[in-house]
């Protein structure tokens, strides 16, 4: 014992030449208090320290691995701070928006009767007298509730067979034949329409077909559904590419023909992963506000008609409140509902995101023995 | 319940390239034909065209006759769909329907196809099929259990049984051992044995001990080289093409000295 | 020859072969229907517009003043978002590709693609109500200090509500496009050449730079062309957070404003021959960002075929 101990405490020849394992975390305390102080001669925010600490934890400990390392190592460490930096970058937004959201939007949404009422017969006076006398804001968002689903339900009526049924044509019959690719190119093309457009699209379809200044939630509908169809080309095409080729053959060999063995056989296979690839096709497309603007008008009252009349929507709900306010004097209350139906749309997106990877893993077919 | 095939003249391209050339082959009802040779030598290929599966991939075509007691496979006005209901094949690796249990997976050919079938018929189609290969004991008490969670020999019997539910005259099987374990093998052969007294089996195998053991007759195929047409070599009992080969690629192939 | 006893077939189900295969079919072509549908409608539609008298047309001078104007700004809005989003979505692809620890990988691939669920009314709102406002200082500074250049030139807008702030929201929105997909390249990138160079003795960061970004190249372009067409699509952000007027090459001033904003501002209360002119200011944005994905579309085949992937 008393030999080894003096060799257990020299330092490994292959860790000479290395910061040790700590050092980033010193570099780090330093950083935090060096940016403390900064920040507290010109005023402290919580957003500076964290840009300055940063910026100065990149510098510190780049420079004291130029010094250690040498210049090839300081430059993974630099190549590294950007990378982790960048990712952290990217979380600021996300967070800040679902904090903006929460915050905005909780007072709105547990007013009472705002999931229950729509903005029939709510005018300014009510929100000056809300804000003047502090009462409760009146209105809420049920008919932009009932529009966004009924929108939504019928763009995915539209766009699940079309696109289905292309995916299996893709699929199955293409054989990568002229048309199959020309069909995927543009399929690809087209998720890259701005959802405007799609919306101009289809008004201007109804303004020739029916008359001009058509506008109405299946109007809304059939935008919605120009830019879902491609989503659901593209995830079905995806699922119908995975199911085994074998199994196309064990029915084939049956003497199935091959249309059932599409129906019976292939796509119960892959439903799962088309199932979730049309949720969150939906989750896509019921956040759109553009397209249903120009397309169903705007309503405060509640339209159970998704082929005639005007019809509200929450992102057009939103987009109107904040923009347009219900009383131009005091917008408050607008904003109120305007955060609160942000909120709801974005539970719905969330809970569409949350669906998608449940419904994707709880149908999955079952190999369990 | 089985009926006897005959090759006339049997060409097949893929595209522009002849991958089996000039096949002539009489298979005998109720006996079981072992088509043996090397990789590539377009025996998988040939077993294909004997009930049209080749169809299936693009490109591929056959020239020539399959007579199937008589009836040319390849006339004009014949549904593959028809021949496929009466010739079976069972694959190289058991692929049974993930999404349905044993006792659909046996009843897939008939379910698929829409045709009705009362709940007492179909117990006994089940159970017969089953039986016929070899697995009603092995699953009787999990018919509802999905066919993925059985072993890989099970398997690969289920898939027999589903194609014996459809009650074809001929069998074809491709390298149906070859993904299974030495004891699951021995159950495969001793079925196949057995479906010989209703069935005709024709059966692709790279295992020469294997066409040895199940096999009446066995074929042999093989390839002059890469980019060439296989072919037919020779065609005679069993017992003669492994003891008394009359072409000499044949015994070099069946001695080990290639391939 | 006797009667061939395999023809005695059911020709029900032949038909429904045909009807099947021909819905398949017909849905394919339904597509490619649409989007010829979408241009010609656009053209049928905007055609008034594009034969109008000058006078007629909003600003009085004919569509092309009408439209040029618009489209520079659009041009501008969508290339500060990718100046900002492009080199943090590259970090973060290949964060999660190279970095991140293998088991969170996934997981933080995620939180990224949040960024993407969330509606586009949602940022613009946020952009609008927060973000404007916080960034206001930092544009009186910019003014203040960096006055000299035209893109800062003061006075800065006191509700920060600018051309650039609406960039800064796009690039947040873009940002998921451009990661998800350069991701997708990265860790397609063939471990061998990672492992060859990790061998050679390379840092991490010269095995990415040696390895990984040259294979990712066309696939990083192609990212950032299909951000592009987002960035230049993308209506909610700027119409709710610009405050728009005249064309103006100061981006911290308000001003400037973008096709698809402007046609969403103004479409709900237009009619006649204005109805028209955005349906045309549509179609030139369609065209614009149809050719954007076109060729990024045929950037990523090109690559496809020669890297032999798939």
């Amino acid at each position: 014992m008393t030999v080894t101990a003096p060799v257990a405490r020299k330092r490994s020849a292959l860790t000479k030449g290395q910061l040790p394992a700590f050092a980033p975390y010193i570099v780090l305390a330093v950083a935090l208090v060096l940016g403390a102080a900064i920040l507290a001669l010109i005023g402290f925010n919580a957003f500076g320290w964290g840009l300055v600490s940063a910026i100065l934890f990149t510098i510190g400990l780049v420079a004291w691995s130029g010094a250690v390392e040498g210049g090839r190592k300081a430059k993974d460490r630099l190549a590294t701070c950007l990378v982790v930096g960048s990712f952290l970058v990217a979380l600021l937004p996300l967070v800040s928006v679902i904090w903006t959201v929460l915050v905005n939007g909780l007072p709105g949404i547990i007013t009472p009767g705002f999931l229950t009422t729509s903005m029939n017969g709510v005018t300014g006076s009510f929100d000056n007298k809300s804000v003047d006398d502090g009462t409760k804001v009146l209105g809420g968002i049920y008919h932009a509730l009932i529009g966004t689903v009924q929108i939504t339900l019928l763009a995915t009526v539209i766009s699940v067979p079309v696109g289905l049924l292309t995916a299996v044509y893709l699929v199955e019959y293409g054989n990568d034949r002229a048309l199959a690719r020309a069909i995927t190119f543009f399929v690809d093309v087209m998720t890259g329409i701005p959802s405007i457009v799609a919306g101009l699209f289809s008004a201007a379809f109804f303004f020739a077909l029916v008359g001009p200044g058509t506008k109405t939630g299946a109007v809304a509908a059939v935008a919605l559904s120009v830019l879902m169809i491609p989503v659901v080309v593209r995830s079905s095409e995806e699922m119908l590419k995975i199911v085994p080729n074998e199994l196309r053959e064990a029915a084939y060999a049956l003497g199935v023909r091959k249309w059932r063995t599409i129906v019976k056989v292939v796509i119960p296979t892959a439903i799962s992963g088309i199932a979730s690839g049309v949720t969150l096709a939906i989750a896509r497309v019921i956040g759109e506000t553009a397209p249903i603007l120009v397309t169903a008008g705007f309503a405060t009252t509640i339209n159970n008609n998704v082929f005639g009349g005007w019809m509200a929507s929450l992102p057009t709900f939103i987009y109107t409140q904040i923009l347009n306010p219900t009383s131009p004097s005091n917008p408050g209350p607008s904003s109120q509902r305007a955060w609160g139906a942000a909120l709801v749309l974005i539970i719905l997106v969330m809970l569409l995101n949350l669906g998608a990877r449940l419904i994707a893993r709880i149908f999955a077919p079952k190999t369990g023995r | 319940m089985s009926k006897r095939i005959d090759v006339k003249d049997l060409n097949v391209y893929y595209g522009n390239f002849l991958a089996v050339e000039g096949v002539n082959i009489n298979i005998e009802a109720k006996s079981v034909t072992a088509f043996i040779g090397p990789s590539g030598c377009g025996k998988s290929t040939f077993l294909r065209t004997l009930n049209r599966m080749h169809e299936v991939l693009p490109g591929a075509r056959v020239e020539g006759e399959v007579l199937l007691d008589g009836d040319n496979l390849y006339g004009h006005g014949v549904d593959p769909v028809t021949v496929r209901t009466q010739v079976g094949m069972v694959f190289q690796r058991p692929n049974p329907f993930p999404t349905m249990s044993i006792r659909d997976n046996v009843l897939a050919g008939v379910k698929l196809n829409n045709k009705k079938i009362t709940k007492g018929a179909a117990d006994a189609l089940v159970e017969k099929s089953l039986r016929g290969a070899n697995l009603w004991n092995e699953v009787k008490d999990r018919l509802e259990k999905p066919g993925s969670g059985l072993s890989g020999g099970q398997q690969q019997r289920l898939c027999i049984a589903r194609a014996i539910a459809v009650e074809p005259q001929v069998i074809l099987m491709d390298e149906p051992c070859s993904a299974l374990d030495p004891i699951s093998t021995l159950a495969v052969e001793d079925l196949i044995n057995e479906l010989k007294d209703e069935y005709t089996v024709v059966i692709v195998t790279h295992n020469m001990q294997q066409a040895a053991r199940v096999s009446d007759k066995t074929a042999f195929f093989n390839i002059a080289g890469t980019g060439k047409p296989g072919k037919l070599i020779e065609f005679a009992d069993t017992t003669t093409i492994f003891n008394n080969p009359s072409q000499k690629a044949t015994e070099d192939y069946v001695s080990g000295r290639f391939g | 020859m006797t009667t061939n006893s395999l023809t005695t077939s059911q020709g029900a189900g032949r038909a429904g072969d045909k009807v099947f295969s021909g819905a398949t079919l017909a849905a394919g072509c339904l597509i490619l229907v649409v989007l010829f549908g979408v241009a010609l409608f656009l053209v049928v539609q905007a055609i008034p517009a594009l034969v109008a008298s000058p006078a007629d047309i909003q600003g009085g001078q004919g569509f092309f003043p009408y439209i040029w104007p618009i489209v520079v700004g659009t041009l501008i809005a969508a290339a500060i978002a990718l100046v900002i989003a492009t080199p943090i979505a590259i970090g973060v692809a290949l964060f999660i590709s190279h970095y991140a620890p293998r088991k969170l990988a996934s997981s933080l691939g995620y939180v990224v693609d949040l960024l993407a669920a969330i509606p586009s009314v949602v940022y613009g709102a946020w952009g609008a109500a927060f973000l404007s406002q916080q960034i206001s200082p930092a544009y009186n500074w910019l003014a203040a200090n960096m006055g000299w250049l035209p893109i800062f030139q003061g006075p800065a807008s006191a509700t920060g509500k600018t051309i650039l702030t609406a960039g800064i929201v796009l690039s947040v929105m873009v940002l998921p496009i451009i990661t998800s997909l350069s991701r997708e390249i990265f860790l397609q990138t063939p471990k061998l050449h990672e492992e060859a160079a990790l061998a050679l003795g390379a840092t991490r960061w010269e095995m990415i730079k040696m390895a990984v970004i040259p294979f990712g190249r066309p696939g990083i372009v192609s990212a950032v062309m299909l951000g592009l067409g987002r960035a230049l699509g993308e209506t909610m952000a700027v119409a709710l957070v610009l405050s728009s007027g005249a064309l103006t090459a100061s981006l911290i001033q308000s001003g400037n404003q973008t096709i698809a904003a402007e046609i969403a501002l103004n479409f709900p209360e237009a009619s006649g021959i204005k109805v028209n002119t955005l349906i045309a200011a549509g179609l030139v944005l369609f065209v614009i960002t149809l050719g954007v994905n076109m060729i990024a579309r045929w950037i990523i085949t090109r690559h496809k075929e020669f890297s032999g992937a798939n």
